[in-house]
């Protein structure tokens, strides 16, 4: 199993979403995080007084799927994350020892 | 970018021609004419005109200024900052009924103050009084100045924002109300020595937002900057609050201005006009100051430009027509603007600009007033320097100067006061917590 972990532009969760679902991935875990990277931050001014805000607003979408299934996946996020320009994010994949679905005591891709 | 700001400038120099050839002429309309020896009736109109008026004020302070603030600061000191309004509003509420109104308008006393006479409100009923709105009980011209009196040490607070702390606050409301704000309105309204020297000022340009605003910087500078002033990020929690604010008291400020005319007359709804053109006109010239100085025009900016037009039109509105406000408007929104970018050279935080918007606003309104008045707009006023009368500009630069001066003293002593004894500042662990928290042990948002 592995865990893929996706930090995207806010605006691009939707698409994004609708294509993992589409390829069978049945959860998703969303989080709204700041952070920079190459992108550096921006500036704001407020009654002249400008700021420099160096974290950047980025959504972060968490899958675990199956072994089969993680290149997949990350084509898709790839595919439907980019616009070609600076700040599109990054995708980490992990391996992942085990999962549990609480109700019921599964383990592994069954509980997936 | 540089063709861009060209033409900006290029429209700006055609509106401020066009402007200045309308003065003359729509501003000799005669809107009040000269009326007789006021007769001691209670008129109905005029009475619901004024206890609607004293509401509206109400509502600049709460939640109009409360929101305003509010959505300026960091969300841990957003109730912290909203307290500040509403709690003035209740002392200073009680605080005018008790003695404020006697010391500001009591019999005056060698033109220095109002005497003890009216104390507890001792005869002040429901018949008029003669000065005070011959066609409404005195009662709600009591009222009415009540409001005001709430204000104006509201407007202050936005200078000691997000670290002062809350028993300090409550004892600067007492002291400065009773000995900063009655002096001067005693002076300038309540027949004291201005106010016999023929200075004019309709709803408080010197009362109200010259005192605010210089004894905001008296704060400013006795408070000291708040922790990570310049450094970390000190950006507003909430515009869409401080829209609403605005809104607000833009809304109010009809009953503060039009309502300075003590009944429901020509003369408030000219007050009404100029207040709105000069609103309109300061937000505009704010917002293209920033769009040609920054590249954008941004929504704090108007909003801050319509505040800023309308203290400044404050102490003209019952004495201009229109196109005069209209250029008061334009002067204010460029100014104050600048005033506020300048700001961070002087290194000094007032955090919300309560000096470069109120106090700056308060010295053009008080000075234009000087230029634009009309006789023919106001029977009861006087002409300025522009419908050939320049010692009236004389009459309102001495007024500046006195109400800069007193309020900054006075100001600055009490401040001392405070800080010695109360202790002026949340320490450097509560300011971090913010006010929430530390003073009142409650979160705004959970």
């Amino acid at each position: 199993m592995k865990k893929i972990e996706a930090i995207i532009k806010p605006f691009k969760l939707e698409e994004v979403k609708d294509a993992l679902t589409e390829l069978g991935v049945y959860g998703m875990t969303v989080s709204e995080v700041r952070g920079f990277g190459r992108q550096k931050g921006h500036k704001e001014a407020y009654r002249g007084t400008e700021y420099t805000i160096e974290f950047v607003p980025k959504t972060k979408i968490e899958v675990v799927v199956s072994d089969t299934l993680a290149d997949k996946v990350v084509e898709t996020i790839i595919k439907t994350a980019k616009t070609g320009s600076i700040g599109d994010g990054k995708i980490f994949v992990h391996d992942l020892k085990d999962v549990v679905r609480i109700r019921t005591g599964e383990t592994g891709d069954r509980a997936l | 970018m540089q063709a861009r700001s060209g033409v900006k400038y290029a429209i700006g120099a055609v509106a401020l021609v066009v402007m200045m050839s309308l003065v003359g002429p729509a501003d000799a309309q005669v809107v009040s004419a000269p009326t007789a020896a006021p007769a001691l009736k209670i008129d109905t109109g005029d009475t619901a005109w004024m206890l609607t008026s004293s509401a509206l004020v109400l509502a600049m302070v709460m939640p109009g200024l409360a929101l305003f603030y509010g959505g300026l600061v960091r969300g841990k000191n957003v109730l912290g900052t909203i307290m500040h309004s509403f709690i003035i509003l209740c002392v200073v509420s009680l605080i005018w009924i008790l003695w404020g109104y006697s010391l500001a308008f009591g019999p005056d006393r060698g033109g220095i103050l109002g005497g003890l006479d009216w104390i507890g409100l001792n005869g002040v009923g429901g018949d008029p009084h003669p000065s005070y709105g011959p066609t409404i009980p005195h009662q709600v011209f009591m009222l009415f100045q009540l409001m005001f009196a709430a204000i104006t040490p509201a407007l202050v607070t936005g200078a000691f924002a997000e670290r002062m702390r809350f028993s300090a606050l409550l004892v600067f409301a007492i002291l400065w109300s009773t000995l900063i704000y009655c002096p001067l309105a005693h002076w300038i309204w309540g027949g004291g020595w201005l106010a016999k020297l023929g200075a004019l000022d309709f709803a408080g340009g010197a009362v109200v937002h010259i005192s605010s605003g210089v004894s905001a910087l008296a704060c400013a500078l006795i408070l000291g900057r708040r922790q990570g002033y310049g450094t970390a990020d000190l950006t507003p929690h909430n515009l869409p609050m401080t829209m609403l604010g605005t809104g607000l008291l833009w809304f109010g400020w009809f009953g503060f201005n039009a309502g300075s005319a003590l009944g429901a007359n020509a003369l408030a709804g000219s007050a009404f006009l100029a207040t709105n053109t000069a609103a309109a006109a300061a937000a505009l010239s704010w917002m293209m100051a920033e769009w040609v100085q920054r590249g954008k025009p941004t929504v704090l900016g108007a909003a801050s430009g319509a505040v800023a037009g309308l203290a400044t039109v404050t102490p003209a509105s019952g004495f201009v027509g229109p196109f005069s406000a209209l250029l008061i408007g334009l002067v204010a929104g460029t100014v104050c603007y600048a005033a506020v970018v300048w700001k961070g050279r002087f290194g000094y935080d007032d955090s919300l600009d309560v000096v470069g918007i109120h106090g700056v606003g308060g010295v053009i309104g008080i000075l234009a007033t000087g230029l634009f008045a009309s006789k023919l707009i106001n029977s009861g006023g006087a002409d300025g320097l522009f419908f050939g009368n320049p010692a009236q500009l004389g009459v309102q630069a001495l007024t500046v100067g006195v109400s800069v001066v007193f309020a900054f003293v006075g100001t600055l002593i009490l401040l001392k006061v405070i800080d010695w004894t109360v202790g002026l500042r949340v320490d450097a662990e509560e300011e971090q917590r913010g006010l929430d928290l530390s003073q009142h042990e409650e979160r705004a948002y959970s």
